[in-house]
């Protein structure tokens, strides 16, 4: 879909980089020490603290990845917020205390309290790293399809756009302007979701499309014996499709039909052209080159209600159970999609086709109606271990994401670390409960995109008005910044203070370890551009599905049993965290998602029988430290496990 | 001299203090833990085995899985809730003694 840049949205957009540029600045004195920079002193109030968690990970991938596909898909990415609000139970209740007490600067400084080993400070540096560029992707993917609609600019440019910005925030206060940045992002992002919320709410369903097209279904004999258009043989690779192609004799444009049982349903399509002998690629959307000009075609924004209870055309403002209740005994019109690649002479094109897929509203407010979860809905065994795999990877994930356990060393003490976990477990699942209203916004507001999940949050907030979408996408923009920044400091630490200054032990002093911090904090910068290009297509909320089942299997096991078990030891650890990475990421390298979003095969020939590793790689992750600990005893000197010694 | 002797002594009982309520910290953790994990778990187990009870109607028109779903989050909260009271009731117990 084309979007068009509102300037309002480019003024509210300017005005948040202008005040997180601002703050930044004003800061940047308060970071020139490696404790100032790296833990903003350890002098943050808990409350803003708190706040900031939330700020930190409420990403892209909850803001736009969740409501884009409970938008498309209903209660599936619900599953989502559930897990990843669960996975905070975990930081609460197990890890935040000990890691506080135990660490001083990164992950690994904890990790390594007990043993001062350079093995384990190595893997642990290396597992930051990977961690946060796996994470850094999707959020960069989410920048660049937030500044598409917002500037109009392209999704390269706003990759880059959001990069500079988050290294200039990074490189110029660290911690301190990191945790303002976040601070500000978490309480923005939920108190315009509740407003917008109460906007959804008041509002209520309605049958009209706000678009004003109606998408046609007509008898199956509706083209028979007609002069104006001809009726296209089904040759080829359309033989075995569900269509019927129809060329309108006068403007030779080409419409395609889905054949249904009883009728025929209009469709709208994408066709990417390349051909082969000049090189030259271009686009049609339904039939005609892309444009808003005269011959010229776009899409349609789509997601209506197309029955409400009652046969009503409204339902007006409706109450919290009222809003479900009603969902539930409505029909929608979501939609579904099919590639049909074919080669025409010397060009070769891919025509998606977005077809009508009429659903009861008590299909979406269940489980399986998603192709990630497609399987809890039929008694397949291994979509079922996908999705208890994913579950387990969201459980287990939060408390070893790097850059949420950096945020335990910028409060004072224990009692900080508590207060300040309870106010972002009360921020964050406050805001995924209006996530759930968000996306069956999205859903039913009549204005998706249905190319881009991720850009529902946004529409729906258009669909009230330029100011509530000029602000919600600069929120969102900010949410990217606040998450990156974070990331990129958990990466900086890890190489600037992890590797360079405990490995390879660089005689660096204060200011040159600040220095380096910045710098890596540039290259990780850059890193990040990169790869959010590469990765534009996929859904931002997958990606981090998978960052957090790498972190959970790497980091996870060695975090636990070094707080509950005496007999770990150094070796246990160094070799658990290596194999906990290495075994998640090969697996997701090799799963049947992959083969599909990534290496364009067929999801048929993946090694791996489900995508999601966890349920395999955390057990061996703690399988491996249990075995080579013991392995190992002799040369370990027996401590009692940190839990019981009061160490932690 | 004796100052230090005592400042020494109080400083040990701190630490002992601190210990103590740390562990008991860390017991609270796991209880809670494993309340709210046998929660989550029951969720997952329903989900997989059986679909159609969550997709059956409740609370308020709403259906199971709404409902099951909005309950895990709250019971997020509150857990946390309970902790921090309970965590911070030791500390007060301890300085109260």
């Amino acid at each position: 879909m084309i979007y068009e840049a509102s300037k309002i949205a480019v003024a509210v957009f300017l005005a948040f980089v202008g005040i997180v540029l601002g703050v930044s600045f004003f800061l940047g004195r308060k970071a020139q020490s490696a404790k100032g920079y790296y833990t903003a002193h350890g002098q943050v109030h808990w409350f803003i603290n708190g706040v900031a968690f939330a700020g930190d990970y409420l990403s892209a991938a909850s803001f736009l990845g969740i409501c884009g596909m409970i938008a498309f898909y209903g209660y599936d990415g619900f599953l989502y917020s559930i897990g990843y609000l669960a996975g905070w139970i975990v930081a609460l209740f197990v890890v935040a205390e000990p890691l506080k007490r135990l660490g001083r600067f990164t992950f690994a400084d904890a990790l390594d309290s007990k043993f001062n080993s350079r093995g384990i400070k190595i893997a642990a540096a290396i597992s930051t790293l990977v961690v946060s560029i796996f994470y850094l992707i999707p959020q960069m993917v989410g920048a660049g399809t937030l500044v598409k609609p917002l500037l109009g600019f392209s999704h390269v440019q706003g990759v880059i756009l959001v990069g500079v910005v988050v290294m200039l925030v990074v490189v110029m206060a660290g911690m301190v302007s990191t945790t303002w940045v976040q601070f500000i992002k978490g309480s923005l992002l939920v108190f315009f979701c509740t407003i917008l919320t109460f906007m959804i709410l008041g509002r209520g369903f309605s049958t009209k499309s706000p678009s004003g097209h109606d998408f046609q279904s007509l008898p199956l004999t509706a083209f028979d014996g007609r002069s104006d258009i001809t009726v296209l043989p089904a040759t080829g690779v359309w033989a075995t499709k569900p269509y019927v192609r129809v060329s309108n004799n006068a403007t030779g444009v080409v419409s395609v039909w889905r054949k249904e049982a009883t009728s025929l349903t209009e469709t709208q399509t994408v066709a990417a052209i390349v051909n082969a002998h000049t090189g030259k690629a271009s686009k049609r959307v339904n039939g005609l080159p892309q444009g808003r000009g005269k011959g010229e075609g776009d899409l349609y924004p789509v997601g209506t209600v197309r029955k409400l209870p009652g046969d009503v055309s409204e339902t007006g403002s409706l109450s919290f159970f009222r809003f479900f209740s009603t969902l539930q005994h409505s029909e929608l019109l979501l939609w579904g999609n099919e590639k049909v690649t074919e080669k025409v002479g010397d060009e070769s094109i891919e025509t998606t086709v977005y077809f009508q897929k009429p659903t009861v509203g008590s299909k979406v407010l269940v489980a399986g109606a998603s192709p990630t979860f497609s399987g809890l809905q039929n008694d397949k065994f291994w979509p079922k271990v996908d999705f208890l795999s994913l579950m387990l990877a969201l459980f287990c994930g939060t408390a070893s994401l790097p850059h949420i356990l950096i945020r335990y060393y910028t409060v004072k003490d224990q009692s900080a670390v508590r207060k300040s976990t309870v106010v972002g477990i009360g921020s964050i699942g406050f805001f995924y409960v209006l996530t759930l209203f968000l996306g069956f916004g999205a859903m039913t507001g009549g204005t998706l995109d249905v190319t881009n999940s991720n850009m529902a949050a946004p529409l729906l907030a258009r669909s009230f008005g330029e100011l509530p979408f000029a602000i919600i996408s600069a929120i969102a923009f900010t949410t990217v910044l606040g998450t990156v920044s974070g990331l990129i400091m958990a990466a900086s630490g890890a190489v600037a203070h992890d590797l360079l200054t405990n490995v390879f032990k660089m005689e660096l002093n204060d200011t040159s370890k600040v220095r380096a911090g910045k710098l890596v904090a540039a290259c990780v910068g850059v890193i990040a551009m990169v790869l959010g290009v590469l990765f534009e297509k996929m859904n931002v909320n997958f990606l981090v599905g998978w960052a957090f089942s790498v972190a959970a299997s790497a980091n996870l096991p060695s975090l636990i049993m070094l707080l509950f078990w005496k007999r770990t030891t150094k070796q246990g650890i160094t070799v658990a965290i290596s194999v906990g990475m290495v075994s998640s990421l090969s697996w997701i390298l090799l799963s049947a998602q992959a083969y599909k979003d990534v290496y364009g095969l067929d999801p048929a020939s993946a090694i791996t029988k489900f995508s999601q590793p966890a349920i395999v790689t955390i057990p061996l992750g703690f399988l491996t430290l249990v075995v080579v600990s013991l392995l190992t005893q002799r040369s370990a000197v027996s401590l009692p496990p940190l839990a019981a010694s009061g160490q932690v | 001299m004796a100052a230090d002797i005592a400042n020494s002594e109080n400083k040990s009982e701190d630490t002992v203090e601190d210990t103590s309520n740390d562990q008991r910290n860390a017991r609270y953790g796991l209880l809670l833990f494993a309340v709210y994990f046998a929660f989550y778990g029951s969720f997952m187990a329903i989900t997989l085995a059986a679909p159609k009870l969550m997709a059956s109607e409740s609370l308020g028109g709403m259906n199971v899985a709404i409902v099951f779903g909005f309950s895990l989050i709250l019971a997020a909260i509150g857990l946390a809730l309970v902790y921090m009271w309970l965590c911070s009731r030791r500390k007060s117990t301890g300085a109260g003694k």
